[in-house]
């Protein structure tokens, strides 16, 4: 675990790989540091933000360094079954790519658990992570200028769903009827960290 | 009586702002928020509001409302010239703007962003506990636009007794802005670490609430790898491959996949928010005030 400085408002934690990141988010968000005020978990790194009234970076690294994650403990935000319509306008691509084809990549993506292992880019923009590498894939080399919302899509390792309309660059397999990100629900976003998630053809 | 104001004009860019957003970072809402804080908690003061009371976040004045029901006005930030039907009044004080009167904002004399706080605060429902506008996220009331009433919300609570509040107005010319080391100072050269403090750099025309685009000596990296997405703070100087910082400012993503070279001290990001286009940036560095403990433990 390395403690990275961010100024006095906040302190990055780099640990091995995503296991330690959602084992190390789902202790702390349950019970954050003194001052803490939002966890980030990302890749490799959980950036914990600090109100400077409240406490300073080493005090938080003290925190953060007594805490013992187990590395199988992830946050358990529950599962989530999201149907797709597998009809996305790289789906033959990412097909060649893997060499599964494109029913090959169907089943790969509707066989596995997945799960939220962050949020960026975009509020409700979930990056998932599967089970296996069989849909490792890179992103498109020209990203499209527009994305429809709720696409479905695969790049590096992760998967997700477009919340909403915008640039993008990940390869598009298909499209689902769920609303990604609704302000009229709470939490407004369908994926959060640790939420489980199977894909089903709809 | 419920009290709006009319949007004239709204200036080059104009929003509603209050302290942001906070908590909600792991389902990919930023801060957001006045880009200078500490002006907007001293527009309320003025009027009499709790500090993170809505108000108007203007860019580079230009603002024109008129006032539907009695209602009193506080400016700050960027000190702009501020009518009141044609009648001259200096920022940093309590206006009484009364119903049916033009306000005016002309153009800052230094500085970028000026606030304007409403006695009873600015209303509208909040998203997310806040009544920000996140330009990135799309979060919160749409910018301002020619027509749009925007609610004022029933004052509560007496005017304060002070009249105008001694401040220092933001600078004019070069600006120098104190930096620590960010979480990647080693991913760059001693060169590239030197050559960040030594010359100044142009804040660019490319700037606006999630960041500012700066252009001076190019910032060389020792590796070239890619870097996971990771958490973004504000203040962050982000370095992509162009060897270009961005200096990110309220509205800044959730998360980068570009290295952070340095950040600037907190007391010096409301600095930063109102420096224009044109103007340059002298970066200081300080030694990091709370080096973590053991920062390396493996």
């Amino acid at each position: 675990m390395r403690f990275l400085p961010c100024g006095e408002s906040g302190l990055l934690v780099e640990v091995e790989d995503l296991d330690e990141v959602l084992a190390l988010y789902a202790e702390l968000v349950e019970e954050p540091p003194a001052g803490v005020v939002d966890l980030v978990p990302a890749a490799r790194t959980l950036m914990l933000r600090i109100d400077p009234t409240r406490n300073d970076p080493a005090g938080v690294a003290r925190a953060v360094r007594a805490v013992r994650p187990q590395s199988t403990h992830r946050p358990d935000s529950g599962l989530v079954e999201v149907p797709v319509t597998y009809d996305g306008e790289d789906l033959a691509e990412v097909g060649r790519l893997t060499g599964l084809g494109e029913r090959g990549v169907v089943e790969a993506h509707t066989a596995q658990e997945w799960t939220v292992a962050f949020c960026g880019f975009a509020p409700g923009f979930g990056y998932l992570v599967g089970a296996d590498e069989r849909l490792t894939v890179p992103r498109r080399d020209v990203p499209r200028t527009r994305v429809p919302a709720r696409s479905v899509a695969l790049a590096g390792e992760f998967t997700g769903v477009y919340p909403r309309e915008s640039p993008g660059g990940w390869q598009l397999i298909g499209r689902t009827s769920l609303e990604p990100w609704d302000l009229q629900r709470d939490p407004p976003a369908l994926l959060v960290p640790g939420s489980r998630v199977r894909f089903v053809e709809a | 009586m419920t009290s709006w104001l009319e949007v004239v004009a709204p200036g080059a860019l104009a929003t509603v702002q209050d302290l942001g957003r906070s908590g909600l970072g792991a389902l990919g809402v930023g801060h957001s928020g006045a880009a200078d804080a500490p002006a907007l908690r001293l527009a309320n003061r003025l009027v009499g509001n709790r500090e993170g009371a809505a108000a108007l976040e203007v860019t580079f004045g230009g603002l024109e409302v008129v006032a539907h029901g009695d209602l009193t006005v506080a400016l700050t930030g960027a000190p702009c010239p501020m009518t009141v039907d044609g009648r001259a009044h200096w920022a940093f004080g309590a206006v009484r703007v009364p119903d049916g009167a033009h306000l005016r904002l002309g153009t800052p004399v230094t500085g970028l962003r000026s606030y304007l706080a409403v006695h009873g605060g600015i209303g509208g429902p909040e998203q997310l506990g806040s009544r920000s506008t996140d330009t990135l996220a799309a979060l919160g009331p749409t910018p301002l636009a020619a027509g749009d009433r925007v609610l004022v919300r029933a004052s509560t609570g007496p005017l304060p007794g002070v009249d105008l509040a001694p401040v220092a107005v933001p600078a004019a010319g070069d600006v120098r802005i104190r930096i620590v080391d960010g979480p990647r100072a080693d991913w760059f050269t001693d060169k590239a670490l030197a050559a960040l403090v030594s010359q100044p750099y142009d804040v660019t025309a490319d700037s606006n609430r999630v960041g500012m685009r700066l252009a001076g000596p190019e910032l060389v990296r020792r590796r070239d790898d890619e870097l996971p997405p990771e958490g973004m703070v504000c203040g962050a100087l982000q370095v992509p491959p162009s060897g270009q910082p961005t200096l990110f400012l309220a509205d800044h993503p959730v998360t980068g996949g570009y290295p952070v070279v340095a950040v600037v001290v907190g007391a010096d990001l409301p600095v930063a928010a109102q420096v224009r286009p044109g103007q340059r940036i002298t970066f200081v560095r300080v030694p990091t005030a709370h080096p973590a403990p053991g920062a390396r433990d493996d």
